[in-house]
Order: structure tokens, then C-alpha cells, then sequence
């Protein structure tokens, strides 16, 4: 930049304070400040009343749940996600680009319009005989439903980028495409597969919406804490309610910062 | 890497039919439930004072989710990309909680500060204002969990484009606004486009948020997917399959919209 084009930035630089000011008024008032009440009025009862919330035999019982369900879904969608992504940009067959545009409708369809599917196919009466309606598996399929998009559309563009090169490079060394695989381009897709896993566990610790049907909602059973937080809402108790919260905001937070250190991994693993 | 013909083909039928045992067989069932019946029931179902209520309340809300969540991104994006300043990861970071954050618990957050024991209750109850079980309550709703979408999608564009041509405009002597209505704005209108297609999906989706604070009021403050849970928790199968089949129509629209956006910005 030159020194006569200085006078004039200045204008741009006077815009741009008041973007961040913005910006920041309204992050604050939107989203923060909420969030901030969640915190705060979780202790409106004092520190004891917070753990009694906390440590109920229920709340722990959804928790521990809701985990486990979630990590189960992350585990499994990456695997078929990998493999979606794989048969999307290696494979070739008529209707490809259809298929390509349908990965995305878990993300465009209703939650409680996904749930009411699943409820129709796999629900009491099912066409194909299968009913799995309010058991833990029926919340596992629910979340498989909602997050299936996550680790596809994480894998794919790095898929599309892998260096070719280095795949022929070794097979002509004499590689098997088992070792190819496994030592080249696994190796390449993990940050993808680990960060899209962790969207897909983040997203299911919270989901809501294509749970509600299906789960049956029974204590000590399919009931997850998204649910949990729900009842206790609609009981009155909003203060257990923000201190079962707390909790769930603190595994949304410690998820979403595993996956910006994975990013910044995923960006030195290119160099 | 050439994978042998069999293994290709198991490959491919294993995940072609993952996603139809997933996903497409239960929406096609779901259209086949609604039909069932015949189209003139559908008709009926989806056009009682209720269902038209809940419609309009959704694209209502929609709306002006849209649009706040629009300019709002767009400025947001700008800071973000095109600001230097301390504590801008913090601001990244943040910007991404709505994606992580249980929508039960942003409802919960909005009665916290705006229902009767909340922080703001007693003020706005003075000033007659009631925003928990009322409109205002579903707005906030659904702008805290569409807040990212604009952002997202624009903040990598004006990232790419990069602020050559703003500096050349600038130096020719074009004021702020200048700059950004004619060389900011028609570079980033594909990222803003899709931005807005994710964000009317999502707001029209919305359930968990909004049944928290809606109150659910037939014909006031029900939005179409509380409809859906509604009808079903009143055995009206049949009424929740046609609410759910028109909103599943209104999610296949927006892929098609998003296909082609997708096309449109990739020969930008």
C-alpha cells in the first residue's frame, strides 16, 4: 500500500470497527447473554441443590446414555461415512449426482418429521415387521438418521484432494491395496473422518427433535438428556433443568474445542 | 489406488443401501402413508384453521429469521475476514455454538431471561411486552439456532476473494458503502444465497427450541412441526403424516435449490 492511499482507508477502517461492534452486540445479545442466564441461574438454589440436579440417579442414568449412544453413533458413522464418501468420488454409476444431493437431507428435513419416518418404518406398524419403537436402538437409529451427512461431507473434498501419486507410487513399489489403504490414504482421511465424527457426537449429545417419538422417553432406558431437561421444564423445575444443562453445555464445548485442535492438526498434516 | 471390480461393487451396494434403509425408504413411506387416503383428505388436513395458522406462524417466523440472521452474518462475516483485531478466534468459536448446543437448552436459556422468573421477566411484564409462550419467544428461537449459517458460508468466500479489488475501489476514491455494494456484495451472493437456503431450512425445521417456549397454542403460536408432534400425540396418524409430508416436501425443495446453488457457485 501506498502512502497516498492511506487517507483513503480510513473510512474502511472506521467501517470495520463498527462490523466487530456489531458483531459483537449482537453474539452477545443472541446467544451469550442466554447462555450466560443457563450458567448463572443453574446456581440459583446454591451449590448443594446444583449437585442434588446433577446427581440424581435420573439425570446421571440419561447422561451416561446419551454418551454412550452418542459415541456409538460417531463410531458408526464413520465407517459408513468414509465409505459413502469413498463410493462418491472413486466409484461411478448412473444417478451418482442424485445420490450426492440426497446425503444432504437429514440436514434440510424437520427432526421431528425424521422421527416420525423412522416411526413409520420401523415403528409398531411397520410394513417390513421390524419394531424396535422405544428401545435404546430406536434412539441409535433416530441419531444415525440426523447425523449421517457429518462425516460424508467431511471425507469427500479431502478425498477428491488425496495425491493420486503417492498410491501409484506405491503399488509400483510392490504395495498390496490393503497396505495402499491403510498406510496412505487412511492415514490422509483421519482428521477428516475424527473431525466429522466429532460434529456427528456433538450434535447427537444434543438432538432433540427425531428423538422424541421414537424413544418412548422410559427413565433408566431410552431416556437421553435432551429429553431429561425437557421433562423437568415442563414439571417446573427450570433450575435443575439449567444445572443438567450446565452439563451438557460443558460436553458441547470441551467437543467443539476438540474439533479446532483436530482442525489446526488436520492443517499441518497437509504440509 | 484401483480397487478389483468385486470390491467396487460390494462397496457400492453396501453404501447405496445403508442410505436407502436410512433415509430414503422411511420419507417415501411417509409420502405413501400420507396418500394413502387419497388427496382429498390431505387436502382437508392440511387446510384447517389450525394447519393454515401453523403455516403462516412458520413462514412468519422463517422470515424474519431470515432476514435478521442475513445482514447480521453478512456484517459478522466482514469482521471476521476482513478485521484485525485480538480475541477474533474467540468470536470464531463462539459463532459455532448454536451447531453444538441441545435446542431444549436454548429454549431453556430463553426462559431464563425473558419468561416470568427470569431476569428480564418482571420489566417486560410491566412494560406488557410477553415474549415467553408468544411470537417474540419463537422468533429468538429460531434466530439463536439459524445464527451461523450466513457466517459460515460467506466468511470462507470473502476469505478467498480476498480485499484487492476493495483496496483498488478504495483507492479510486469509492466511499465504504460503494465498495461493498459493488464489489463486495456481488462477490460473495452465491455464499450468501446458500447461506440463506440452510438458514430457511433449519428455521422451518425447528422444533426442540421453539417447543419450549411456544406455549403451543392451536391457531397462536403453533408453528407446523409442533402440529406434527401434536397430531400424533392425538393419534391423528393421518394428520401428522400429511403436516409431515408437506414439510418433507418443503426439505426436498431446498435440496434441489441447494444442488443448484451449488452448481451456480462452482462456475462463479
Amino acid at each position: 500500500m501506498s502512502a497516498i492511499a492511506l487517507p483513503r482507508r480510513r473510512p474502511a477502517a472506521r467501517s470495520g470497527a463498527l462490523a466487530l461492534g456489531i458483531s459483537t452486540l449482537w453474539l452477545s445479545v443472541i446467544v451469550l447473554l442466554p447462555l450466560a442466564a443457563v450458567v448463572v441461574r443453574s446456581l440459583d438454589g446454591g451449590v448443594g441443590d446444583f449437585w442434588d440436579a446433577v446427581s440424581s440417579r435420573q439425570a446421571v442414568a440419561a447422561l451416561r446414555f446419551t454418551i454412550l449412544v452418542s459415541l456409538a453413533t460417531a463410531a458408526i458413522n464413520a465407517v459408513t461415512g468414509t465409505l459413502l464418501a469413498w463410493v462418491l468420488v472413486r466409484d461411478r454409476f448412473p444417478g451418482k449426482k442424485v445420490v450426492n444431493a440426497l446425503i444432504d437431507l437429514p440436514f434440510a428435513l424437520p427432526t421431528i418429521v425424521a422421527g416420525l419416518t423412522l416411526l413409520a418404518l420401523y415403528g409398531p406398524n411397520s410394513p417390513l415387521g421390524i419394531d424396535v419403537a422405544f428401545t435404546q436402538f430406536a434412539v441409535l437409529l433416530a441419531l444415525l438418521f440426523v447425523t449421517q451427512p457429518f462425516v460424508v461431507r467431511s471425507v469427500q473434498p479431502v478425498l477428491i484432494e488425496v495425491d493420486r501419486e503417492m498410491e501409484e507410487a506405491a503399488i509400483s513399489l510392490g504395495a498390496s491395496n490393503r497396505t495402499v489403504f491403510l498406510r496412505i490414504i487412511l492415514p490422509n482421511l483421519l482428521p477428516a473422518i475424527l473431525s466429522g465424527a466429532g460434529l456427528a457426537f456433538a450434535r447427537a449429545v444434543g438432538e432433540f427433535g427425531s428423538i422424541v417419538l421414537i424413544s418412548g422417553n422410559v427413565p433408566f432406558d431410552t431416556q437421553v438428556s435432551s429429553v431429561y431437561i425437557f421433562k423437568l421444564i415442563e414439571s417446573d423445575a427450570p433450575i435443575g433443568a439449567a444445572a443438567v444443562s450446565v452439563v451438557l453445555l460443558l460436553v458441547s464445548v470441551l467437543v467443539l474445542a476438540g474439533i479446532r485442535l483436530l482442525g489446526r492438526w488436520g492443517a499441518r498434516h497437509d504440509r | 489406488m484401483t480397487v478389483s471390480r468385486p470390491w467396487q461393487l460390494t462397496m457400492r451396494v453396501l453404501a447405496l443401501a445403508w442410505l436407502l434403509a436410512l433415509l430414503l425408504v422411511p420419507v417415501a413411506l411417509i409420502f405413501y402413508r400420507t396418500f394413502e387416503p387419497g388427496i382429498g383428505a390431505v387436502w382437508d388436513s392440511i387446510t384447517t384453521p389450525a394447519a393454515i395458522s401453523a403455516f403462516w406462524l412458520t413462514i412468519e417466523v422463517s422470515a424474519i429469521a431470515v432476514a435478521v440472521n442475513t445482514v447480521l452474518g453478512v456484517v459478522m462475516a466482514l469482521a471476521l475476514a476482513r478485521g484485525r483485531w485480538r480475541g477474533k478466534w474467540l468470536m470464531d468459536t463462539l459463532i459455532d455454538l448454536p451447531f453444538a448446543i441441545s435446542p431444549v437448552v436454548v429454549g431453556l436459556s430463553l426462559i431464563l431471561v425473558y419468561g416470568t422468573t427470569g431476569w428480564f421477566g418482571r420489566d417486560l411484564a410491566d412494560a406488557g411486552i410477553q415474549v415467553i409462550f408468544s411470537t417474540p419467544g419463537i422468533v429468538l428461537a429460531t434466530v439463536f439456532v439459524t445464527l451461523p449459517f450466513v457466517v459460515r458460508e460467506v466468511t470462507p468466500v470473502l476469505r478467498e476473494v480476498g480485499d484487492d479489488q476493495e483496496q483498488a475501489a478504495a483507492t479510486l476514491g469509492a466511499s465504504g458503502w460503494q465498495t461493498f455494494w459493488r464489489i463486495t456484495l456481488p462477490s460473495i451472493r452465491w455464499g450468501i444465497a446458500y447461506g440463506v437456503v440452510l438458514t430457511t431450512a433449519r428455521a422451518i425445521g425447528e422444533f426442540g427450541a421453539v417447543s419450549v417456549v411456544s406455549g403451543k397454542v392451536s391457531g397462536e403460536t403453533e408453528t407446523l412441526t409442533l402440529l406434527v408432534e401434536k397430531r400424533f400425540a392425538n393419534f391423528d396418524l393421518a394428520g401428522a403424516y400429511a403436516a409431515s409430508a408437506l414439510l418433507a416436501a418443503i426439505a426436498l425443495l431446498t435440496l434441489l435449490v441447494m444442488t443448484t446453488f451449488n452448481r451456480r457457485r462452482e462456475e462463479a
